[in-house]
């Protein structure tokens, strides 16, 4: 992945989330608190926020770029968003909501996965055919995930992909992410809270506080491992 | 049932359906512009479209009346370019109804409209889909419920529509005559007992209708 983020600028309610990055892992994670505009960062780059400035790049292709005024809009971005609460379509079955992305024109020099293996990488096969209100918090978001894949996206955004799911659910799901990272190799941005996620998927971390990344490097250097517990923590600067 | 009561009932509610039917697009149209866009004078199309709601329908019918009369803006240019004459005939039937019954289906689809998670919209536009392919797809079926609720409520309105109609279209016995103006004439007359068939029927009618429509809304968040 060659994602440029230059000289980024997007007004938020109480700051600015302001970032001038140039990132090439395969998994990239957005770490911080709450309304650090990591959210807002992922909804830039799909193309679902304007910023006031900044140029946007993806793998050579401009995406944003107000100054020659090039906003591509999300549909043809190849970007691929996983939010928080999964938001599967509730009036599709499963089958209907893995191939949504099935009937439009592709936006992506990838090739598409076969429908079949996502299938079964994901383990969503005894899924198909149930409607989205029959499954479990785990089912929806292994859907939501198969859902974006089976769209062949250049670059995939996870919001918080289990923070609504709890810690037994979670330790399910995991194996699920570590799965796609390293099947299908689409680089992603992961947004989460939990350091241990940070550590486990990804390859290097941005902190934001307050619109800024205010660190950056690879997990085993920006988090250790709780005295107390087996939890991961940030290291202090 | 008599001949005549027949087609009093068949005519008011084929104006009632077709009124309907020709306020769905653009009552579709307005309740999503009003959920999910930000626009110069969105207040006051959004009171424009509440009005028929608290003005008096005989108002709102004089108005229609100047403006589709041969005289009127619209009647005149109607009446001149197409040869199409509104006023007093079954036309003007089906636009005081509409008129009368738009804000009902407006006000309903917007909620409707509302209640879908703009987050899935979105999702969907990444999957690849552009703006009209996820309201087709996505943002109407999810609203369907609140809007088809809202079309019965506007049809169960416009089947008791009364100021309005009798402003602009008058009761013309076999050609404008729906069943409240002819509840309104029958009693005039003194012919109770037919009124009340009416009345029943206008009633049962209604109450189906309504029951329908809250039934949808009950279980609009799909």
């Amino acid at each position: 992945m060659n994602l440029e983020i230059s000289n980024l600028r997007l007004p938020l309610a109480t700051f600015a989330l302001e970032l001038d990055a140039h990132l090439e892992a395969r998994v990239t994670g957005l770490f911080g608190p709450s309304g650090s505009g990591k959210t807002s960062l992922l909804e830039t780059i799909a193309g679902l926020r304007r910023p006031a400035s900044g140029r946007i790049c993806l793998d050579g292709e401009v995406l944003t770029d107000p100054v020659t005024h090039i906003f591509r809009p999300p549909e043809k971005r190849g970007v691929g968003f996983v939010p928080q609460d999964s938001s599967l379509f509730a009036h599709l079955s499963v089958k209907e909501n893995l191939c949504y992305s099935q009937r439009m024109p592709a936006h992506t020099a990838r090739p598409t996965p076969s429908y079949d293996h996502v299938v079964d990488v994901l383990q969503i096969g005894p899924l198909v055919s149930r409607r989205i209100g029959m499954l479990s918090g785990g089912e929806r978001q292994r859907v939501a995930f198969g859902r974006a894949l089976l769209a062949a996206p250049q670059l995939l955004l996870l919001d918080e992909p289990l923070a609504s799911l709890d810690t037994d659910l979670k330790d399910q799901i995991m194996p699920y992410l570590i799965l796609i990272r390293d099947e299908f190799k689409i680089p992603m941005l992961l947004v989460s809270h939990s350091a241990d996620e940070m550590v486990a998927l990804c390859d290097e971390v941005l902190i934001f506080e307050a619109g800024r990344c205010r660190r950056r490097g690879k997990p085993s250097d920006l988090f250790v491992a709780s005295p107390k517990s087996h939890h991961m923590l940030a290291k202090l600067p | 049932m008599t001949s005549e009561i027949w087609q009093v009932t068949w005519f008011t509610t084929w104006v009632a359906a077709a009124s309907t039917l020709f306020i769905l697009p653009p009552g579709i149209a307005l309740g999503w512009l009003l959920a999910r866009r930000q626009w110069p004078g969105k207040s006051i199309v959004e009171t424009l479209v509440a009005l028929p709601l608290v003005v008096p329908p005989v108002a709102t019918g004089l108005i229609l009346l100047k403006l589709l009369g041969r005289r009127g803006m619209i009647g005149n240019w109607l009446e001149t370019n197409l040869g199409i004459e509104i006023v007093f005939t079954w036309k003007a039937v089906v636009v005081a109804t509409a008129v009368m019954s738009l804000p009902l289906l407006v006000r309903t689809a917007r909620v409707a409209f509302e209640a879908v998670s703009p987050r899935v919209e979105q999702v969907a536009r990444t999957l690849g889909a552009g703006p009209w392919r996820v309201f087709w797809t996505i943002t109407l079926p999810l609203a369907r419920r609140g809007v088809i609720a809202g079309a019965v409520l506007a049809f169960a309105r416009a089947l008791g529509e009364f100021g309005a109609t009798i402003m602009v279209a008058g009761f013309i016995p076999g050609k404008t005559e729906t069943l409240s103006l002819s509840i309104y004439h029958l009693v005039q007359l003194g012919h109770d007992a037919q009124a009340l068939v009416l009345l029943g029927i206008s009633v049962t009618l209604a109450f189906g209708a309504v029951w329908f429509s809250e039934r949808l809304q009950r279980g609009a968040a799909v």
